[in-house]
C-alpha cells in the first residue's frame, strides 16, 4: 500500500492532466466494448410472430462511456488529491475500516441483547423469527469452524460432514431408540467428536493445501454414504417426521397426548404455531452462547494458545515440547462436536432431512462466513453470518440478481477488508491488565 | 563444582541420500559449560543441532542427555516434541520462529504448555474456572516475568512479538526456550543479525544463564567475538567431520582449524599484516 501511495504522491505540485485523461479514455474504452454487445443491442417480441427481432441502442451506450469516462476521472482526480493532502497515509477507506474496532463500542453485548428481543421485537412474525433461527444456526456453525480454521488454523472444507453426523444422530437415534432431542444432543456432538477423531487420526500430518483437499474428500464420502446406505439412513429419500423439542416434556402442539399437558395449557396460553418458533429460536441462541463462552473459555487456557501456537508456527511448537498432533486433534474434535449440536438442531428445526442439505456448498458459506468475519473474531463471525444469511433473503425482490448481489458484497468485503470485518487480535493474556496493547 | 557430562554424543553419522552431512562425530558437552560448535558454512552445525532437537533422525548413532538425577535420555530414539517435553532439550533456531501475532507474554506462556495443561486438567477442570488453575496460570506469569526481566523485555510484554525489533526477538526466543526449564539450552547462531553492543549484552545473558541457571549450552556461532569470549569448549567441524576440540585457546592455535578457515596455502601466502588483524580477530 506504501508503495502505491508514494508514487501517486509524488505529482504533489500538481495533477497529471494528460495522464488521467489517458487513463480515463481507457477506461471508457473498455466499457465502450463490453458495452456494444451488452447494452448495444436487445432483442424484442415481434408482435404477430414468434420470432425475436434486433434492435439497437447506441444512445444507451454512448451515455454510459461517457459517464465511465467522467467518473474514473473524478475518482483518480479525488484519489490524488486525497492521497497528496496527507503524504503517506492510506486511503480514506481504510482509515475509517481502521478506526472501527479503536472505538471500543460494546458491540458484543448489544448484538446479543437484541438478539434476545428479536421474538419480542417482532412478536407474531414467524418469517422473521425463522430467519434468525437461520442466522443463529450458521453463527454456532461460524464458531465451531472458527475452532478448527480460526484459532487452530487447520483448513477445512468438509466440516458439513460433522453437521450431517449430528443431524443423523439425532434423526436415528429417535427413529430406533425413541430417543427424544434433549437426550440426543450431547450424543450428536460426541457422535461428531468421534467422527473428528477418526478423520483426525490420518490425516493430521497433512498441512495447508493438502488438508484441505482431504477434508474436502471427507466431506463427499459423508454425503455419498448417506445417499446410497439407503437401508440405514433412508438414502435420498432422507428421514422424515423428526419430532420437535420439547419445553421441560411439554410439546408444542394443539392437543395434548394421553396423560400430558402442553406448553400452550401449562402456562393458560392460546395456542399458536409461532410458540413452537420462538421456542426454537431461544434453544439455537443458547447453544450458540454456550458455544461462544466455551470458545472464549478455550482461548485462554493452554490449549487455546497452543492453537494459535500451532497456527503461527508448527516447528517452534514442537520444540517447546506440544505435542502437535495431540493439540490439532482436540481442535477437530472440538469444531466437530459443534458442528454435531448445530447439526441435531437443525434436525429438531427441521423435521426431515435429506443428504440434500449437506452439499459442499454448505462448508463453503460456513467457510465463508469465518473468512469474511475474520479468522478468530467470535464478533467478525456473528456479522458475516448475518450478512450471509439476512442479504440473500433482502435480495429476493431482485429476484435473479440476487446471487449476484451476494457475490459482490463478498468481494467488497475482501477488497475492504482483506482480513475480515474484525481482525484484530485481543491478547488472551495480559501482563499489564488496563494498559492497550 | 565437579563437572560432569552432560550431553554424549557418540559416532552419530547423519546422510542425506548420497550427501553424508555428518560423518562419524563424537563429542561430549559438560553440564554448567558453554559448548560452541564451529566451522565454516556447510560443516553440518545445524544438522548436528536438529539430531539433537529431533528434528532428524540420525542414520547411525547415539545422543545420550544425562540428567542431574542421573536418569539418561537417549534423544536419537524420540519424538521431537518429547525431546523437549521429557529430556528438557531447550533451542532457537536460526532464524527466528517466534509467534508473531500473539503477544511476547504469550509466546512465554505456550512455551509452559505442559505444566499449564496438568494445571489445566486437561483443559477439562480450566474450562469450569478452578483456583488451582488460576494459581498455576498466576505462577507462570511470574516465571514469564523472570525471564523477560532477564531479556530487558518487560516493558514490552504486551506487544505482539512480530513487532519487536530484531534483537528483541533474538532476545525473546532465548526466553521462550527458557520457560520450558530446559536441562540445555542449544542455541544457533544467536548473535546473527546483532551489533557490537547487542552482541555483548548477548554474551552477558548467555553467561548468566550458564552461572544462575547451572545448566549447559550448546552453542553453534559465527561471530568468533562470542566464541571465543563466552565458550567453555569448542568443537570444529569441517565437511561433517570432527577436525578439533578444546578449550578456546587450544583450538584457536590448531593448525587443523587455521587450514580450514584459510585454506592451506593461504596462510603462508597472507602479507603478515593481514595474519596479524585475523589474530586479533581471534579467528587464527
Amino acid at each position: 500500500m506504501s508503495a502505491s501511495a508514494t508514487t501517486a504522491t509524488s505529482p504533489r505540485a500538481g495533477l497529471d492532466i494528460p495522464a488521467l485523461l489517458k487513463d480515463a479514455a481507457l477506461t471508457a474504452f473498455v466499457a465502450l466494448i463490453l458495452a456494444i454487445p451488452l447494452v448495444g443491442f436487445e432483442t424484442f417480441d415481434k408482435s404477430g410472430s414468434t420470432s425475436l427481432g434486433l434492435r439497437t441502442r447506441w444512445g444507451a451506450v454512448a451515455i454510459g462511456v461517457v459517464a465511465v469516462f467522467f467518473g474514473r476521472l473524478v475518482m483518480q482526480v479525488w484519489r490524488q488529491t486525497m492521497l497528496s493532502a496527507q503524504p503517506g497515509q492510506v486511503p480514506l477507506w481504510d482509515r475509517v475500516a481502521g478506526s472501527v474496532p479503536k472505538v471500543k463500542l460494546p458491540f458484543g453485548p448489544f448484538l446479543i441483547v437484541f438478539a434476545i428481543l428479536v421474538p419480542i421485537l417482532w412478536s407474531g412474525n414467524a418469517y422473521v423469527i425463522d430467519i434468525g433461527i437461520t442466522v443463529l444456526i450458521y453463527v454456532m456453525l461460524g464458531w465451531g469452524l472458527n475452532v478448527v480454521v480460526g484459532l487452530a488454523g487447520l483448513l477445512d472444507l468438509g466440516y458439513v460432514a460433522f453437521y450431517a453426523v449430528g443431524a443423523y444422530s439425532y434423526a436415528l437415534l429417535y427413529h430406533h431408540f425413541g430417543l427424544t432431542f434433549w437426550e440426543c444432543l450431547p450424543l450428536a456432538g460426541l457422535f461428531a467428536a468421534t467422527f473428528g477423531v477418526i478423520l483426525g487420526f490420518p490425516v493430521l500430518r497433512l498441512r495447508g493445501d493438502y488438508l484441505a483437499i482431504v477434508t474436502l474428500g471427507f466431506g463427499e464420502i459423508i454425503r455419498v454414504v448417506l445417499i446410497n446406505w439407503s437401508d440405514f439412513t433412508g438414502g435420498p429419500n432422507g428421514i422424515a417426521s423428526i419430532p420437535r423439542p420439547s419445553f421441560f416434556g411439554m410439546p408444542f402442539q394443539a392437543a395434548a397426548p394421553e396423560g400430558k399437558s402442553t406448553f400452550a395449557s401449562f402456562f393458560g396460553l392460546e395456542f399458536s404455531p409461532i410458540h413452537r418458533v420462538i421456542f426454537l429460536y431461544y434453544v439455537i441462541l443458547a447453544l450458540a452462547m454456550l458455544t461462544n463462552i466455551v470458545t472464549l473459555r478455550l482461548r485462554k487456557l493452554p490449549i487455546g494458545r497452543a492453537w494459535e501456537a500451532l497456527r503461527e508456527d508448527e516447528i517452534a511448537c514442537r520444540s517447546l515440547g506440544i505435542n502437535p498432533t495431540n493439540t490439532k486433534m482436540t481442535a477437530f474434535a472440538i469444531g466437530a462436536s459443534l458442528g454435531g449440536f448445530a447439526g441435531a438442531f437443525f434436525a429438531t428445526r427441521q423435521g426431515f432431512i435429506s443428504p440434500e442439505s449437506f452439499t459442499f456448498i454448505e462448508s463453503a458459506i460456513i467457510l465463508a462466513i469465518v473468512v469474511l468475519g475474520g479468522m478468530g473474531s467470535q464478533l467478525g463471525v456473528a456479522l458475516a453470518a448475518l450478512a450471509l444469511v439476512v442479504l440473500p433473503e433482502l435480495g429476493r425482490e431482485f429476484a435473479q440478481y440476487r446471487m449476484l448481489i451476494f457475490g459482490a458484497v463478498m468481494v467488497v468485503i475482501m477488497v475492504w477488508r482483506p482480513n475480515g470485518l474484525l481482525s484484530s487480535r485481543e491478547p488472551s493474556i495480559k501482563l499489564n491488565p488496563g494498559k492497550g496493547g | 563444582m565437579s563437572k560432569r557430562p552432560l550431553l554424549t554424543v557418540d559416532h552419530l553419522t547423519m546422510r542425506f541420500g548420497g550427501l553424508t552431512a555428518i560423518d562419524d562425530l563424537s563429542f561430549t558437552a559438560m553440564d554448567g559449560e558453554i559448548t560452541a560448535i564451529i566451522g565454516p558454512n556447510g560443516a553440518g552445525k545445524t544438522t548436528v543441532f536438529n539430531c539433537i532437537t529431533g528434528f532428524y533422525k540420525p542414520t547411525i548413532g547415539r545422543i545420550a542427555l544425562t540428567h542431574k538425577d542421573g536418569r539418561e535420555h537417549l534423544l536419537e530414539r524420540m519424538d521431537g516434541f518429547r525431546i523437549a517435553q521429557i529430556a528438557g532439550v531447550g533451542r532457537t533456531f536460526q532464524n527466528i520462529r517466534l509467534f508473531g501475532s500473539m503477544t511476547v507474554l504469550e509466546n512465554l506462556m505456550v512455551a509452559q504448555h505442559n505444566p499449564l495443561m496438568r494445571a489445566s486438567g486437561y483443559t477439562f477442570l480450566g474450562l469450569i474456572g478452578l483456583p488451582s488453575f488460576g494459581r498455576a496460570e498466576r505462577e507462570a506469569v511470574d516465571f514469564a516475568r523472570y525471564w523477560l526481566d532477564q531479556t530487558k523485555l518487560t516493558d514490552k510484554a504486551d506487544w505482539p512479538a512480530g513487532s519487536l525489533p530484531y534483537g528483541d526477538q533474538r532476545r525473546l526466543e532465548i526466553a521462550r526456550a527458557m520457560c520450558t526449564r530446559p536441562v540445555v539450552l542449544c542455541l544457533d547462531e544467536p548473535a546473527a543479525g546483532l551489533n557490537p553492543r547487542e552482541s555483548a549484552d548477548l554474551n552477558t545473558l548467555l553467561l548468566n544463564i550458564r552461572d544462575e541457571q547451572k545448566i549447559g549450552l550448546l552453542l553453534i556461532e559465527h561471530d568468533m567475538s562470542v566464541v571465543m569470549k563466552i565458550s567453555d569448549h569448542v568443537v570444529v567441524l569441517e565437511y561433517g567431520r570432527k577436525i578439533s576440540d578444546g578449550t578456546p585457546e587450544e583450538v584457536r592455535h590448531d593448525p587443523n582449524v587455521i587450514r580450514a578457515y584459510l585454506g592451506e596455502e593461504d596462510v603462508d601466502e597472507l602479507p603478515p599484516e593481514i595474519v596479524a588483524d585475523l589474530k586479533e580477530e581471534g579467528i587464527v
